[in-house]
């Protein structure tokens, strides 16, 4: 096996005296889509920005690309390609020079720069807008372009932290779209979400992480198989009546949850369990049978939803 | 922050704070200038000019000449002209120390996407002060050529006020960069320039410092803005003695603590 491109053992953050990030354990090989998914204060952007070597860990042990971040920061730095999760455009400039200027920081020679930002600049999706000004550009054009900047010294690993977050699902589909093309051409992609589709479209392999601990780790398919049913019978009943609907539905199937607008009943076979709903002489006002997701095995592991 | 004795100190070295590149945060300086806001680069070169022609040449007519300390008499454009040089570096200066790097800290996070390269603290903060010092320079040699042409440079040495306008706006700028990198409103931004008014109002810029009771001209002397308006006009009226070098030794030192204390913060903001 490849040496990973990122180790992390017993990785901890404390800000005072608050644990951010709790004694974490994962790696990841080259060429890997890793995800890190969780709700919001998971601990998801400080585990980003020690691997981006911008926070010191206060304990444990990380490697990126064979360098201690500690001792090697800007080693590291050159060799990372970093989406923030807001972006931080720079609006002084236009958008063709906020790709060469930021190559600039990486000490590349500005002929090198100006290449590269034409091909990225097509990569992205944004050659009619070059010499446009960033507050000119809709949400998914900053988003890109903050991508195709983080591509400008070519990244050994490209970090993504919340890519698609406040996009409209048009705009994700076309980022989903480069980002899936950066995974066919080898880049590592590390990202974190609290998107479970994202989770499920982009990674090979994810951790699910929570109050800065990791929970599970698979890929998003075996965290479905390992913490889910195939199939989950949504049912409405009114916000009172779900929780004595669900004592009704008890012996049904072998897990209920009961969320404030919602009961799930997880089962193989959906629509069966749904039939025999209605054989009790319950009548939902509304159901939907759909495929488990890692929303299902977030709520399975830590008994919350991931988006609250 | 709290530091356990259990846990390792994870000490960084130079080398994580300067990638030996502030250059490419100068030249990304001189293109946002370019490219968006060089109107407001310019209108700060009239800012003294306009003090000069109503105050210098307006009031002047009432005042009449100023005597020096040395016994002779200049006239009173002559002698405000060299404060207005100090007071417009510093203002530069601390303009874009304080306004500029607070808006690009807190709104555009444009620190953020330069410390996310291999870019460090240290080039951050030298990129930025050189920049501010090269647009000082530009106003510096703008107003002594309208000095030149209005005849109020009274001494060869008027030519040593560039590099002295230089320092003194190094000086005030790495101060003032330590300082924002404490502010988290605007409301706190506004303390800026209550300490600023009456520094340009009172540091001997438009009459000798003799009209103060002796307490209240230790005071003014302890200032940075008096060392840099003693500097400047004595270059200009070409009165020098020894005391130029204690000026200048005040900014040397302003300038070290300011830098150091700017690392430092950088530090604690963007690599925690």
């Amino acid at each position: 096996m490849t040496a990973p491109v990122i180790a992390a053992h017993g990785l901890t953050k404390r800000f005072g005296d608050f644990t951010a990030v709790d004694g974490i354990d994962f790696e990841v090989p080259p060429g890997e889509s890793f995800g890190l998914l969780g709700p919001n204060g998971a601990g998801k952007s400080t585990t980003m920005r020690m691997i981006g070597a911008v926070s010191q860990r206060t304990a444990g042990d990380l490697t990126v690309l064979g360098l201690d971040p500690d001792s090697h920061g800007p080693e590291i730095r050159s060799l990372l390609g970093v989406v923030p999760q807001e972006d931080n455009l720079d609006t002084e400039l236009r958008v063709r020079d906020n790709l060469i200027v930021y190559g600039r920081y990486f000490g590349i020679p500005r002929s090198v720069c100006a290449t590269r930002a034409d091909e990225l600049l097509g990569f992205a999706q944004l050659e009619e807008k070059r010499n446009a000004k960033v507050d000119d550009l809709s949400g998914g054009m900053k988003r890109r372009l903050t991508i195709a900047r983080a591509l400008i010294n070519e990244p050994r690993i490209l970090m993504l932290d919340e890519p698609t977050t406040g996009l409209d699902p048009q705009a994700r589909h076309v980022l989903w779209d480069r980002l899936f093309r950066l995974k066919e051409r080898g880049t590592t992609l590390v990202l974190t979400t609290h998107y479970m589709d994202e989770a499920e479209q982009l990674c090979d392999r994810l951790v699910v992480v929570d109050k800065g601990r990791i929970m599970a780790e698979g890929s998003p398919s075996a965290l479905i198989r390992q913490y889910s049913t195939r199939e989950v019978v949504e049912l409405r009943f009114g916000s009172e009546r779900n929780a004595e609907a669900a004592t009704r539905m008890a012996g049904l199937v072998e897990r209920i949850e009961v969320l404030p607008d919602r009961v799930l009943l997880y089962a193989e076979d959906g629509e069966a369990v749904l039939e025999r709903v209605t054989d009790l002489g319950l009548h939902p006002t509304t159901s939907l049978v759909r495929r488990s997701s890692l929303e299902d095995v977030f709520l399975r592991l830590t008994g919350r939803s991931l988006i609250e | 922050m709290s530091a356990t004795t259990t846990e390792p100190a994870h000490k960084a070295t130079i080398s994580s704070l300067y990638a030996r590149n502030a250059r490419s945060v100068v030249a990304r300086g001189l293109k946002a200038t370019k490219s968006t806001n060089w109107v407001i680069v310019l209108s700060g070169f009239f800012e003294p000019v306009f003090f000069l022609l109503a105050m210098g040449l307006g009031l002047g007519t009432f005042i009449g000449d100023v005597e020096l300390p040395n016994g002779t008499s200049v006239s009173y454009a002559a002698f405000i002209a060299p404060a207005l040089l100090a007071v417009s570096a510093m203002n530069g200066a601390v303009y874009d120390s304080t306004w500029n790097v607070f808006f690009k800290m807190h709104f555009g996070k444009l620190y953020d996407g330069m410390l996310a390269t291999s870019l460090g603290p240290l080039d951050v903060a030298f990129g930025e002060i050189t920049y501010a010092l090269l647009r000082g320079g530009v106003y510096a040699i703008g107003f002594l050529t309208v000095m030149q042409v209005m005849g109020l440079n009274l001494a060869w040495t008027a030519a040593l006020a560039i590099p002295a306008v230089l320092l003194v706006a190094f000086g005030f700028a790495s101060v003032g960069m330590a300082v924002t990198s404490y502010m988290k409103t605007f409301q706190q931004m506004d303390w800026i320039n209550f300490v600023m008014l009456p520094m340009f109002l009172f540091s001997a810029t438009f009459y000798p410092i003799t009209v103060y009771p002796g307490w209240i001209q230790g005071l003014i002397k302890a200032l940075p803005l008096w060392h840099a308006v003693e500097l400047v006009r004595g270059l200009t009226l070409g009165v020098l003695d020894g005391s130029m070098l204690t000026h200048v030794a005040y900014f040397v030192v302003m300038i070290g603590l300011g830098l150091a204390f700017t690392t430092v913060r950088l530090r604690a903001l963007f690599l925690d």
